[in-house]
C-alpha cells in the first residue's frame, strides 16, 4: 500500500513536470514575448529590459529558472495587474473556486447515488421515466444554459415572493453557494445517475441481495447495507474524472454567476492574454487534478477491500 | 439363350438417390454489420436519433441552399425580433415637419389632457398637452417601455420644453406600445403637480420610395396610401444587430457540426494508429508510447486547448477554426489510443490470427485486414460519444471567447450573444441552445444504440 502510494505519487510528479513543460514551450511558441507593446522601444532600452528579466538567456537556462521558481512555488507577476503576484492571485481566488466545486461534487454524488438507486428501484415504472429524461436533459444541455435558466428562474422566484430568496450571483454567504454549486455539479449528477442506475440493476439481481432475503433481512437494511453500498463503488471511481470536469465547468459557472473563483480569473486572463498568469494556472490547475485523481485511486483501495492496490 | 445385356453406363452405377428427410435448420448467414444494423433498427430511440443527424446534417448541407438568405446581412428594421411578429407595414406619405400646430383633428381641440396629435406610427409620436400655470420652468418629457408603477419610473428623458406645450418624438420608434410621461417643472427645476401619463401604441409604418427600394411591393406596382405590405421574413426572428437567425443557425452548424464531426474523426484516427501500432509491437516499446499517452491525459485539456490557440497566434476575438481542430486532435486521441491497444493485445492472441500468420501474412496485411475490422465496433462506438464532447467543447470556448470570432456564427457564439439579453429577447438564446441540446442528445442516444448493437461487451444494462 505504502510502496504503491509512493509510486503513484512520484508518478504524480513527473506529470506535473510534463505539465510545466509542455507549458513553457507552448507558452514560448506564442508569437511575439512580453516586451512586444504598443509602446516603441528603442532597441537598446529592449535589451536592458531582457537582461533584466532574464530573457537574453538561452531558451534552456531559462527554462531551468522557471522549473526552479515553480518548485519554489514562485508564479511570477502578473503582466496586466501591476505589482500583483500569480500566487496572491491563487491564493485569493482558488479556495472560492475549491468551496464551489467541492459543493458541486458533493451535490453530484450525493443525488448521483440517490436518483440512481430510485430509478434502479422503480424500473421502467414513472418514477424512473421522469429521472432518467431529466438526466438525459442534464447531459445534453450545456452548462452556460443551464446557468443562465437558473439564473432566471432565480429572478422569477424571488419576484414573486417579493423576497431575495436565493441571491442571483454574487459570491459570500451560504445561499449564495446554493445556486451555482447546483448548476455545476448537475451534469456530473446526470452522469453519476446513469452509471449509479446500471450498477444498481446489477446489484439487485445478485447472489448476496439474493442471501440477504432468505435471511429475512428487512429490506430497508438490504438497500442501505447491501445494495447501496455496493452499488454506489463505481460512482467513486469516476469522481477522479468527475472532479477535472467540474472545475473546467466551473469556469463558466463563475463567469455567469458572477464569482471570484480563480476560473473566472483564468478566462479573464486568457481574454487579456496575461501570460504569466494563464502559465501560473495552467500548472496548478493541472499539478491540482493530478493529485487529485492519486487521491481518489488511493481512497478508493481503502473503501473496497476487493481492490488491492500494488 | 442368353439374354443380350446393353452395356452398363456411368449411370447405371450411381447410387440410389435416398431422400433426405433430415430437417435443415439454417438462416441466411449475417455479417457483423448486417446483425448490427438489425440490432440498431429493433432500438427505437436510437433510430429515432439517427433520422435526426440525417435531418441536422440536412439542415446543415441543404439548408443554405434553400434559404438563402446572408447570414450577416442586417435588417435594421427588425433588431432583436422574435420569431412570428406582426410583420404588416402600412404604406404612408413621406414624413412632414410638424411644429405643434393643430392638424384639425377633433379630439385635438376637446382633450385638455396630454394627448396625441394626429396619427401615431413609427415615423413620429406627436405629443400636446395644455399650458399648466404652475409649469414656470417648463416642462420634462419621458419615455418608457413599461407601465409607470408605484415606484414612478418614468423611463428615457427625452426633453426639456421650457415653453412649448408639443413635442414630437421621432427617436429610434418601434412598432410597440410607450408610455410618455410630461411633468411640470418649478424654477428650480422640481416637479410641481402631477405627472401626466399616455400610453400609445405604435403601428409600423413605410414611405413608398423606402418599400420599394427594399423591394416589398413589384416593382412598376403603385399602391396607394393606407395599403399594407409586408417587410421581410424571418422564420425565427432577429438578432440584435437585426441578422436571421434561421440563417445564422444553418451557417453556425455548419461550423459547429464540422468541428463536432471532424475533429472526432481525425483524433480518434490518429488513437487508432497510435493504440495499434503500441499493442501489435508489445513490449518495451508499447509500454513507453502508453506512458506517453498517460502524460497527455493527464494535461488539462481546455487549458491546453486554450492555451495551444494562443500558442498559434489565436487571439481573443480573432476567428480559429483550424487551431481548435489541430488543438483538440493533439490533446484527444488517447482515449481511443488505449482503447484500441487493449483489443489489438487482445486479438493478437486470436486463434485466427495465428491461422493467418501460419499462411504467410505479413504484419500489415493482419492489422489492416484482420485486427483494425475487429476493432471497428468499438472504434465507431467511441466516435459517436466523441461527437457530443467535441460540440460543447467548441460551444464552450466560443463562449468565452476563444472559439469562433463574431462575424462567423456558430452556435456556442450564438449563445454567448444571446446569454446577454436573455431576459428581454430569450429567442436569442433557445434556439442555438435547443440546436446544441437536439444534436448533442441525438449523438448520445445513438451511441448508446450502437454500443448495444456492435459491442456485446459494453451492453447496457437496461
Amino acid at each position: 500500500m505504502l510502496q504503491y502510494s509512493l509510486k503513484r505519487l512520484l508518478q504524480g510528479l513527473v506529470t506535473v513536470w510534463f505539465i510545466a513543460t509542455a507549458t513553457f514551450f507552448a507558452m514560448h511558441l506564442v508569437p511575439g514575448d512580453p516586451l512586444t507593446s504598443d509602446k516603441a522601444v528603442t532597441p537598446d532600452i529592449r535589451a536592458n529590459l531582457e537582461a533584466k528579466y532574464g530573457l537574453d538567456k538561452p531558451l534552456f537556462t531559462q527554462y531551468t529558472i522557471y522549473l526552479g521558481n515553480i518548485v519554489r512555488g514562485d508564479f511570477g507577476i502578473s503582466f496586466t495587474q501591476k505589482n500583483r503576484e500569480v500566487n496572491d492571485i491563487i491564493r485569493e481566488h482558488f479556495p472560492v473556486s475549491a468551496t464551489l466545486g467541492l459543493l458541486a461534487i458533493l451535490f453530484a454524488a450525493l443525488g448521483g447515488v440517490l436518483w440512481g438507486a430510485l430509478t434502479a428501484l422503480f424500473r421502467n415504472r414513472l418514477p424512473d421515466i421522469i429521472i432518467m429524461f431529466l438526466v438525459i436533459l442534464g447531459i445534453s444541455v450545456p452548462s452556460f444554459v443551464m446557468a443562465a435558466l437558473a439564473q432566471l428562474s432565480l429572478v422569477n422566484i424571488n419576484s414573486m415572493f417579493g423576497v431575495t430568496v436565493l441571491p442571483v450571483g454574487g459570491w459570500g454567504t451560504v445561499a449564495h453557494m446554493i445556486a451555482p454549486s447546483l448548476v455545476l455539479g448537475l451534469g456530473t449528477m446526470a452522469y453519476l445517475t446513469r452509471l449509479m442506475r446500471s450498477s444498481m440493476l446489477e446489484i439487485v439481481n445478485s447472489d448476496f441481495v439474493r442471501t440477504a432475503k432468505a435471511k429475512g433481512l428487512p429490506a430497508t437494511r438490504i438497500f442501505s447495507k447491501h445494495q447501496l453500498r455496493n452499488a454506489s463503488l463505481p460512482v467513486i471511481t469516476v469522481l477522479g474524472p468527475a472532479i477535472a470536469s467540474i472545475t473546467t465547468g466551473g469556469f463558466v459557472v463563475e463567469l455567469v454567476f458572477a464569482i471570484p473563483g480563480l476560473g473566472r480569473y483564468f478566462v479573464q486572463a486568457v481574454q487579456q492574454l496575461d501570460y504569466t498568469v494563464i502559465m501560473g494556472t495552467t500548472v496548478f490547475y493541472g499539478a491540482f487534478l493530478v493529485f487529485m485523481v492519486i487521491a481518489v485511486d488511493l481512497v478508493y483501495g481503502l473503501i473496497d477491500p476487493r481492490v488491492r492496490l500494488k | 439363350m442368353s439374354q443380350v445385356l446393353p452395356p452398363l453406363s456411368a449411370a447405371d452405377l450411381a447410387p440410389v438417390a435416398v431422400e433426405q428427410v433430415a430437417e435443415v435448420l439454417t438462416r441466411p448467414s449475417l455479417s457483423y454489420w448486417q446483425d448490427a444494423w438489425i440490432r440498431l433498427k429493433a432500438n427505437r430511440r436510437a433510430l429515432i436519433s439517427l433520422w435526426i443527424v440525417i435531418a441536422l446534417l440536412l439542415f446543415t448541407l441543404l439548408g443554405p441552399l434553400l434559404w438563402t438568405v446572408d447570414p450577416s446581412l442586417q435588417d435594421l428594421d427588425q433588431l432583436s425580433q422574435p420569431p412570428g411578429v406582426d410583420r404588416t407595414a402600412i404604406l404612408v406619405l413621406p414624413y412632414i415637419p410638424w411644429h405643434g400646430e393643430s392638424l384639425d383633428d377633433p379630439k385635438d381641440s376637446t382633450t385638455d389632457r396630454l394627448h396625441i396629435v394626429g396619427a401615431a406610427d413609427s415615423q413620429a409620436v406627436r405629443l400636446r398637452w395644455n399650458h399648466d400655470l404652475a409649469a414656470v420652468g417648463g416642462y420634462r418629457i419621458y419615455r418608457n417601455i413599461f407601465p409607470i408603477g408605484v415606484e414612478q419610473a418614468y423611463g428615457l428623458p427625452l426633453v426639456m420644453s421650457i415653453r412649448e406645450t408639443w413635442f414630437e418624438d421621432r427617436l429610434d420608434l418601434k412598432p410597440r406600445p410607450y408610455f410618455y410621461t410630461v411633468i411640470s417643472l418649478n424654477e428650480l427645476g422640481e416637479q410641481v403637480g402631477e405627472a401626466q401619463t399616455i400610453e400609445v401604441s405604435l403601428q409600423r409604418v413605410i414611405t413608398i420610395e423606402e418599400a420599394r427600394k427594399r423591394g416589398l411591393i413589384k416593382a412598376g406596382a403603385s399602391p396607394a396610401i393606407g395599403t399594407a405590405v409586408e417587410i421581410k421574413l424571418h422564420p425565427l426572428g432577429t438578432d440584435y444587430l437585426g441578422r436571421d437567425l434561421l440563417a445564422r443557425l444553418m451557417h453556425g452548424a455548419q461550423v459547429s457540426l464540422f468541428i463536432g464531426i471532424v475533429a472526432p474523426f481525425l483524433y480518434v484516427l490518429m488513437g487508432v494508429a497510435y493504440g495499434a501500432v503500441a499493442g501489435f509491437l508489445g513490449g518495451a516499446v508499447d509500454g513507453l508510447m502508453m506512458r506517453f499517452a498517460d502524460f497527455v491525459v493527464a494535461l488539462p485539456f481546455l487549458l491546453f486547448m486554450i492555451l495551444f490557440k494562443i500558442m498559434f497566434g489565436i487571439g481573443p476575438g480573432e476567428s480559429g477554426i483550424l487551431p481548435m481542430l489541430v488543438a483538440m486532435i493533439i490533446l484527444s486521441w488517447p482515449g481511443t489510443a488505449r482503447l484500441v491497444r487493449g483489443q489489438i493485445l487482445q486479438i493478437r492472441e486470436e486463434g485466427y490470427i495465428g491461422a493467418s500468420r501460419l499462411l504467410g501474412a505479413k504484419t500489415p496485411y493482419l492489422v489492416m485486414r484482420h485486427m483494425i475490422p475487429n476493432t471497428m465496433g468499438v472504434i465507431l462506438v467511441t466516435l459517436t460519444f466523441a461527437v457530443p464532447s467535441a460540440i460543447f467543447t467548441e460551444a464552450f470556448l466560443s463562449f468565452i471567447g476563444m472559439g469562433v470570432a463574431p462575424p462567423t456564427p456558430s452556435w456556442g457564439s450564438m449563445c454567448n450573444e444571446g446569454i446577454k439579453t436573455m431576459l428581454t429577447t430569450p429567442h436569442e438564446l433557445i434556439f442555438p441552445a435547443l440546436l446544441i441540446s437536439i444534436t448533442v442528445l441525438a449523438f448520445n442516444l445513438l451511441g448508446d444504440g450502437l454500443r448495444d448493437a456492435l459491442d456485446a461487451r459494453m451492453r447496457s444494462r437496461e
